[in-house]
């Protein structure tokens, strides 16, 4: 009978069309690398990324030290491999800070409508008229730089963004029937945000999110580099950038050169990721 | 090959496959049929019967994993596969054109009328200057008053009725040989749609155009097309002269189809309806044999082997090895009990007086409901008609307290006053009024199983758990006959009418007084439809709880209803006797919406027709609100004076100026 079934697993059916799009497998495969780099590299890199030789300082890339030395003849190879590390813990956290407020507000939003949604929107367009990066550096000069308030200024700025697309979707899921039917059940409106709607704008959180893991890595990097982020002596791709790269007029580019490729291809593999979730989702 | 020069439309043995996860799946297997020139061929069956996917056949714009396997199309006597690119731009901008079910999503949104028109003739190579002229002649053709105004509107401007004229007009533009419509008029209310409909017989007098008519409204059929084709499963199973197959179908597909339609005067407490036994198979499921078999009531050994050859007889070809035996079937009546209507209790479960609800939005007022005084009584049905934006929903929602109602209203359940809001009233009330929506992909939430939908209603509105939950499940699963093994199924691996079985488990969760029905069945194919309404029909009498029924479908509410009430503009015309209410004397509304309903048996009985559209909400007209419209105005008085609500027989109130003995009464 047409409709009886194998009671298929939704969500593993989603996955398994997600899996076999190609363009989140090389995202896939290129973020992997990363996260395999961030959480092994420290026992597998031929040399010790913050041994200083300064004998063998800047030499270039050879056999021995594949992407050459830094100005302390530290093994550049070695520290752009480590240095998957730091950004790897700092950003999807952030990240992940950034759903969890962004979809509360967001459902709360769209849930309630009215005065709240008024509000609530206001202060949304606030923060999203502020960029990122200035906002970040008044509250780490007003902190004190540190790790974890990266990880909160980056957190709150990109709630915001993840609230709206919050807001969109549980709107159009308000005024499907399912919620009037709770209603006459008498769910409060926890349950029925949380219980009821979130379920069903999973999908859009996940893009979106995706997406802002991208932004995420990309201004940590921009405040590692400017300083305010993650601090020496890491071998963190945006520092290193930031110590070296006056370098590059003397003609050492790869000191420079591997940790912006190490950040590009992120960044890529990333988005690559988000859009493979989001075309399958979208079929 | 004459006969296929002259043909508008010829297919030949045509087979589509629809490639499904590396699997071929066949949608549309050896269809043959012609329409002739000025010919208008109707092809019904239920959804997934393959009706759009040989409407996109013939247009060669079937979806990127739909392939044409076998047969040839012809149009005009060219062959439609074997064109080139240019030979087929050239003949879809000539020969062929459709209209699709939802003129709203066929108009562009962002260009007027007049430009989107434009475009046609542009394309046909009409001399710029001319472009104006041909524009205001087609909008005319279609009978729309005042093509310079509509030329200088966007679609969202104008009402359903108006687009889908509109979208007739652009297919008419090119003077096709072949207009494919696509459920034309299923959108669009009763009124509308029988307006639309007498547009497209007039049209066929002017123009020589074929027509081929797609869609599940056997009665639409029969009023329309010459001649009709019954698909099922992607096979033509019957196909002839319209009449003849209306009159003595010979397919037990086609004699169950029409079995299942409500019958003019059949009621609840007659006889159940007719239904189809079993689901539609799922495509390439069926492989051996005749593909209705398992769901016929003459299948035998012969039936599950061999699949039936075309028959050709002299007034249709079919296919079914026992089209002799159809004959007796069709005439005995369905096995069943008649359910005996317990005598109906008179106290009154539901009483709304003076129930009014206004939509605010910035300084303007919309008066969605004035002034609605009905009462409910245990065990009966109150049926709601009206044309949509008539308010029937914003009344039962506010009812259910899902909207609060204007001060001054007053709803009363079981004589206790009940608040507005539907968080003041204590759980008693609640639980007394249950609805079952319009939409079950809507009403049911996607992420959660039946079971848990089911369960977690009893939880809060009868405060069971466990294992007395448990119980209480299988008991609501069986009442409403859904197996136990969908209780672990989310919504969308059911069908429509599983899920709306579903639906109702849950209004029913809570020993509700009163279910409003919405629409319940209106997105349900027609033996489906008359499964859900026997079932609603058992649950009442076996439970004692009552309706209020909502439908724009008159024959629907007709079976289903004890009484009737009409709304116009929000405003409650006629309340009386189901059967007082249908044969009159009545209200000039009801007589113009029961007359605008299309009949199984084609024949058309002069039609009250109605001018103009609806008014708005916000400037509802002076005097009685159906004045603008009325075929019966007397005079000014209907301008000047709100008329009363007049009794002119047992519980039978009439809202209109007319006396008593000049009140419309219906022909039978």
């Amino acid at each position: 009978m047409s409709d009886v079934g194998v009671v298929e697993n939704e969500l593993g059916r989603d996955i398994r069309r997600v899996l076999s799009s190609p363009t989140f497998a090389i995202g896939a495969v290129i973020v992997g690398f990363w996260v395999c780099c961030a959480v092994f590299g420290q026992s597998l890199v031929p040399y010790d990324p913050y041994a200083d030789d300064v004998l063998n300082s800047l030499l270039p890339p050879d056999s021995e030290h594949w992407f050459g030395t830094d100005q302390l003849g530290r093994d550049v190879f070695s520290r752009v491999i480590v240095g998957a590390r730091d950004i790897l813990t700092v950003a999807p956290l952030a990240t992940i800070l950034s759903t969890v407020l962004g979809t509360a507000l967001g459902l709360a939003m769209g849930y309630f409508g009215g005065w709240i949604d008024e509000i609530l929107s206001r202060f949304v367009d606030a923060v999203l008229a502020l960029p990122t990066v200035i906002v970040a550096l008044l509250a780490l000069t007003a902190l004190g730089a540190s790790t974890i308030t990266v990880l909160f200024v980056i957190g709150f700025t990109f709630a915001p963004i993840i609230a709206r697309t919050v807001r969109a979707s549980v709107l159009t899921e308000r005024s499907l029937d399912y919620v009037a039917a709770a209603e006459l059940r008498r769910e409060n409106p926890l349950y029925i945000m949380f219980v009821e709607i979130l379920p069903n704008v999973i999908p859009p959180i996940l893009v979106e999110a995706t997406v802002r893991l991208g932004y995420a890595i990309f201004t940590v990097a921009t405040l590692s580099f400017i300083g305010f982020g993650i601090q020496p002596p890491s071998p963190d791709w945006g520092l290193s950038i930031s110590t070296n790269y006056g370098l590059i007029g003397g003609g050492y580019w790869w000191a420079v050169l591997f940790d912006s490729l190490a950040i590009a291809s992120l960044v890529i593999g990333v988005n690559l990721v988000a859009d493979g979730i989001q075309s399958t989702l979208d079929e | 090959m004459s006969n296929a020069q002259s043909a508008a439309l010829r297919l030949e043995g045509v087979s589509v496959d629809y490639q499904v996860k590396g699997r071929a799946q066949r949608v549309l297997q050896g269809i043959d049929f012609t329409i002739g020139r000025g010919e208008s061929y109707g092809l019904v069956g239920e959804s997934g019967c393959g009706k759009s996917t040989a409407a996109y056949a013939i247009l060669r714009y079937l979806p990127r994993n739909g392939i044409m396997r076998d047969g040839q199309i012809l149009i005009d006597g060219q062959n439609l596969y074997g064109l080139d690119s240019t030979g087929l731009r050239t003949l879809r901008r000539k020969s062929v054109a459709m209209v699709y079910q939802d003129p709203g999503r066929a108009l562009n949104p962002s260009l007027r009328i007049g430009r989107q028109l434009q475009e046609v003739f542009e394309l046909a190579g009409v001399a710029r200057s001319e472009w104006p002229a041909r524009v205001a002649a087609i909008l005319e053709k279609v009978r729309i008053s005042d093509p310079q105004r509509v030329m200088q509107r966007y679609p969202h401007q104008l009402s359903g009725g108006m687009q889908q004229r509109v979208a007739i007009a652009m297919a008419l533009a090119s003077d096709p040989a072949l207009l494919i419509l696509d459920e034309p008029t299923t959108g669009l209310d009763a009124t509308v749609e029988a307006d639309v409909l007498d547009l497209i017989v007039q049209l066929r007098k002017e123009f020589s155009t074929s027509i081929l008519f797609i869609s599940h409204n056997l009665a639409v059929i029969a009023r329309m097309c010459d001649r009709v084709g019954v698909l099922y499963a992607g096979r033509l199973v019957e196909e002839g002269s319209t009449a003849a197959i209306f009159r003595t179908p010979r397919h037990p597909y086609t004699a169950g189809l029409l079995r299942c339609l409500p019958q003019r005067g059949r009621s609840k407490n007659v006889a159940p309806l007719a239904t189809i036994p079993g689901f539609l198979p799922s495509p390439g499921e069926i492989t051996t044999g005749c593909v209705f078999a398992p769901r016929c009531g003459l299948a035998t050994d012969i039936c599950r082997i061999e699949d039936p050859a075309r028959e050709t007889l002299p007034d249709r070809s079919i296919r079914c090895h026992h089209h002799d035996q159809t004959a007796h079937i069709a005439n005995v009546d369905v096995p069943g009990i008649v359910l005996e209507q317990k005598a109906v209790a008179k106290a009154a479960v539901l009483q709304l007086e003076h129930v009014s609800k206004t939509f605010r939005q910035g300084s303007q007022a919309f008066k969605a409901v004035t002034d609605v005084s009905a009462t409910l009584h245990a065990g009966e049905t109150l049926g709601l008609v009206g044309e949509s934006g008539s308010g029937k929903t914003t009344l039962a929602r506010s009812v259910l307290g899902l909207l609060e109602p204007d001060a001054g209203s007053r709803i009363l359940i079981d004589g206790t006053p009940a608040a507005p809001e539907l968080k003041a009233r204590p759980l008693d009330q609640v639980k007394a009024l249950q609805i079952v929506f319009q939409n079950p992909d809507s009403a049911l939430n996607r992420s959660h199983s039946v079971r848990r939908m089911i369960g977690r209603t009893i939880s809060r509105l009868v405060g069971m758990s466990g294992r007395n939950r448990e119980s209480r499940i299988r008991e609501l699963t069986n009442q409403v006959r859904l197996a136990e093994r969908y209780l672990a199924a989310k919504p969308r691996q059911l069908s429509g009418g599983l899920k709306q079985r579903v639906a109702i488990a849950r209004a029913f969760s809570g020993d509700p007084r009163v279910v409003v029905c919405d629409e319940p069945t209106s997105a349900l194919d027609v033996s489906v439809q008359a499964a859900i309404l026997n079932l609603l029909a058992e649950l009442q009498a076996t439970q004692q709880v009552s309706y209020i029924f909502i439908s724009h479908d008159l024959g629907v509410v007709r079976y289903i209803s004890d009484r009737i009430a009409v709304l116009y503009l929000g405003q409650l015309m006629e309340l009386g006797p189901a059967e007082a209410v249908f044969s009159g004397p009545h209200h000039p509304y009801t007589e113009a919406l029961l007359s605008s309903v299309p009949s199984i048996d084609g024949r058309q009985s002069d039609r009250v027709k109605l001018e103009g559209e609806i008014p708005s909400a916000a400037q509802p007209p002076s005097g009685c609100v159906f004045q603008t419209r009325c075929p019966r105005k007397i005079g000014s008085i209907c301008e000047t004076e709100v008329p009363e609500s007049r009794l002119i027989d047992q519980e039978h109130t009439v809202k209109c100026h007319l006396p008593l003995a000049q009140l419309p009464k219906a022909v039978s």
